[in-house]
């Protein structure tokens, strides 16, 4: 009994679980499930960004760089698969009927290419990029600044680039899944229990990264990273994987977006999506496990149903909410339940009377 | 003294900031078995060499321990040679716990891999450096809550179990009580049996108390070095710190009394 706080965050973990991969499909209707599976991709990108930002400390205001790349490596995948061996895709056939496919589509039309370019294009952009950046030592402002201007720049050049990506309209009309049908209720709900899963497995591994001795020094890179380099630690290296992970998880959830949505745009990718990405991080409370994920689903809730019934409304309520946020909860509304918890039980100082009465407490953690 | 192979030798050693001449040809060692101290007014560039040897500033000239040259290398690997330091101001992870950051301190060998599993047990080094300074009670304290004498001891302790043959410290008795730094003398009298330690501070009665041998820089030179009677009675150490050489040659005992007083005078 004494010993359950430190397995606290892996109940949480199992109770969502539960309730994304039984209790969601049992109870929702197909057009909820796969709205939620569209939160839940942008609950792994968030994922991501709160081990990134919450405990390294990086603002990392381009994840739809990564994002991107996840998503039109699957999109490219699916749209020649659609358009079945030997094939051009549709929208190119449109512009050009004569035209040839580009050299970087044609290693997509594979299965394998395509799932390990999802995981590893991430990894060698995210390394190439973060080394430069850490080993330089650009930080805050100027490393928000740029890799927001990353998320831009591949947006733009994603829409100038209309004969071999599709420009502004994206990515759309894929039939078919690695061999399933996508229009088919069932699979549909396949995929999005691989995303929830996805979601459940991010979850795993940064609860993993932080208990870790990785996680500590992560922490201690975040507060004073100069004291890090002199016990004898590159805080580049540290840096650069936290970043790593949150890019793989991006690029993880924008593959997963593109069979649930079924379209990728490079509105999807680009600045303001980057923003809400971290948005849904800052509200939920970048510092804890949940808050992030938790936080990119309600913003992604708030976007998917008040955003397209009172789309000018939505975006003041999220600044609203944004400003509130910051001002008065600045480690998010997970930081929320602690405080409560402490209104509730004020003296709580000696560990020996919390344990001997925890029951209360756990309750109102649960609950 | 004569050069032994663990010893810190620093030979010429220049820094410049933009033609700004901080540091201008400085050379001193220091070996294990002796608390070295390094004194001088403000701007003298004290903390500027330690900077230099530990890689956070640029320097020329060479600081060698052993064989090994120093400078040029990034601060991270000069830390992996057995160099640790402290900074003038305590800082150690507020947010972590004391067994935390000592144990961010004890693991600068550990295989990345092992990183990615979380702690189980302390280290026996953790238990004995937590033994030294006195901090044995505050294990599972976040480092943040500590009082200000703990926090340097804490820095202290994270050098041990570090494993540093070479301690560079910087005003580790700043702010602390009388006690206080009497503890942290004999500690560090302790720690310097088989380390070297070198210890920048503005404390002149702390500095009379526990140094072996004392440096005083001024200017960024070297203005005079021997024992802590030597440093005294030299009229060119008087004079910086004075601004006039003391007139009347005195006992050695009012001649530590006029130090303290020129000394004292000093904030920071």
């Amino acid at each position: 009994m004494k010993n359950l706080k430190p397995w606290l965050p892996l109940i949480g973990i199992g109770v969502f679980a539960v309730l994304l991969l039984a209790v969601a499909p049992s109870v929702l209707s197909m057009h909820w499930i796969n709205n939620l599976g569209k939160y839940c991709c942008w609950a792994i990108a968030a994922v991501g960004i709160g081990l990134a930002w919450g405990r390294g400390g990086m603002l990392v205001l381009g994840q739809g760089v990564f994002f991107g790349i996840g998503a039109y490596s699957m999109a490219m995948h699916l749209t020649l698969e659609t358009a079945g061996p030997g094939n051009l895709p549709i929208f190119m056939i449109l512009y050009d009927p004569l035209a040839a496919l580009p050299p970087f589509w044609e290693p997509f039309r594979s299965e394998v290419f395509t799932l390990l370019a999802i995981v590893l294009l991430p990894v060698i952009v995210a390394s190439v990029l973060g080394y430069a950046l850490f080993k330089s030592r650009v930080k805050g402002a100027y490393f928000a600044i740029l890799t927001q201007a990353l998320a831009v720049a591949l947006a733009v050049l994603i829409s100038s680039t209309i004969r071999e990506t599709g420009g502004d309209t994206g990515l759309s009309d894929f039939k078919y899944f690695f061999g399933y049908v996508l229009s088919d209720n069932g699979n549909k709900l396949m995929v999005y229990l691989i995303a929830a899963a996805l979601l459940i497995v991010c979850l795993l591994v940064v609860w993993q990264l932080r208990r870790s001795r990785f996680g500590e020094l992560l922490v201690a890179t975040r507060d004073a990273e100069e004291r890090v380099r002199f016990l004898g630690y590159d805080p580049a290296a540290i840096k650069l994987v936290a970043f790593v992970v949150a890019a793989v998880m991006a690029s993880v959830a924008g593959a997963m977006f593109v069979p649930i949505v079924g379209i990728i745009t490079p509105q999807e990718i680009g600045a303001s999506a980057s923003i809400l990405m971290i948005a849904g991080v800052a509200l939920g409370g970048r510092a804890s496990l949940f808050g992030p994920a938790l936080g990119a689903m309600a913003v992604g809730w708030g976007q998917s149903s008040l955003g397209s019934s009172w789309p000018s409304g939505w975006i003041y309520i999220l600044g609203l909410l944004f400003i509130l946020v910051t001002l008065f909860l600045p480690m998010g509304l997970s930081s929320l339940l602690g405080k409560v918890a402490r209104l509730i039980w004020p003296s709580r100082p000696k560990p020996a009377a919390a344990s001997a009465a925890p029951s209360p407490a756990l309750d109102e953690v649960n609950t | 003294m004569t050069s032994t192979p663990e010893s810190l030798v620093i030979t010429d050693l220049r820094v410049e900031f933009d033609g700004f001449v901080a540091v201008g040809g400085v050379s001193f060692d220091a070996h294990p078995g002796e608390v070295r101290f390094l004194i001088g007014p403000n701007g003298a560039g004290k903390t500027t060499c330690i900077d230099a040897i530990t890689g956070l500033s640029q320097g020329t000239g060479s600081a060698r321990l052993g064989d090994q040259e120093l400078l040029g290398k990034p601060a991270h690997k000069i830390v992996r040679l057995g160099i640790g330091r402290t900074f003038q101001t305590a800082s150690v992870f507020e947010e972590l716990s004391v067994l935390q950051n000592l144990d961010i301190a004890a693991g600068l060998h550990r295989s990345p891999l092992s990183l990615l599993r979380a702690r189980r047990g302390v280290d026996p080094a953790i238990h004995r450096a937590l033994d030294e300074t006195g901090l044995s009670r505050e294990l599972e304290t976040p480092a943040g809550i500590l009082s200000h004498g703990q926090k340097q001891w804490l820095e202290i302790a994270m050098l041990l179990v570090q494993d540093a043959r070479v301690l560079l410290l910087d005003e580790p008795v700043a702010g602390m009580s009388l006690d206080e730094r009497t503890a942290t003398g004999e500690l560090l009298g302790r720690v310097a049996a088989n380390r070297i330690v070198l210890v920048v501070e503005h404390d002149m009665d702390f500095m009379r108390r526990f140094a072996s041998r004392v440096t005083v820089l001024h200017q960024g030179r070297v203005l005079s070095e021997g024992s802590v009677s030597q440093v005294q009675a030299d009229p060119r150490v008087q004079e910086v710190y004075l601004g006039t050489a003391g007139a009347a040659p005195a006992t050695p005992r009012e001649t530590a009394a006029i130090g303290t007083a020129a000394f004292g005078t000093e904030e920071d």
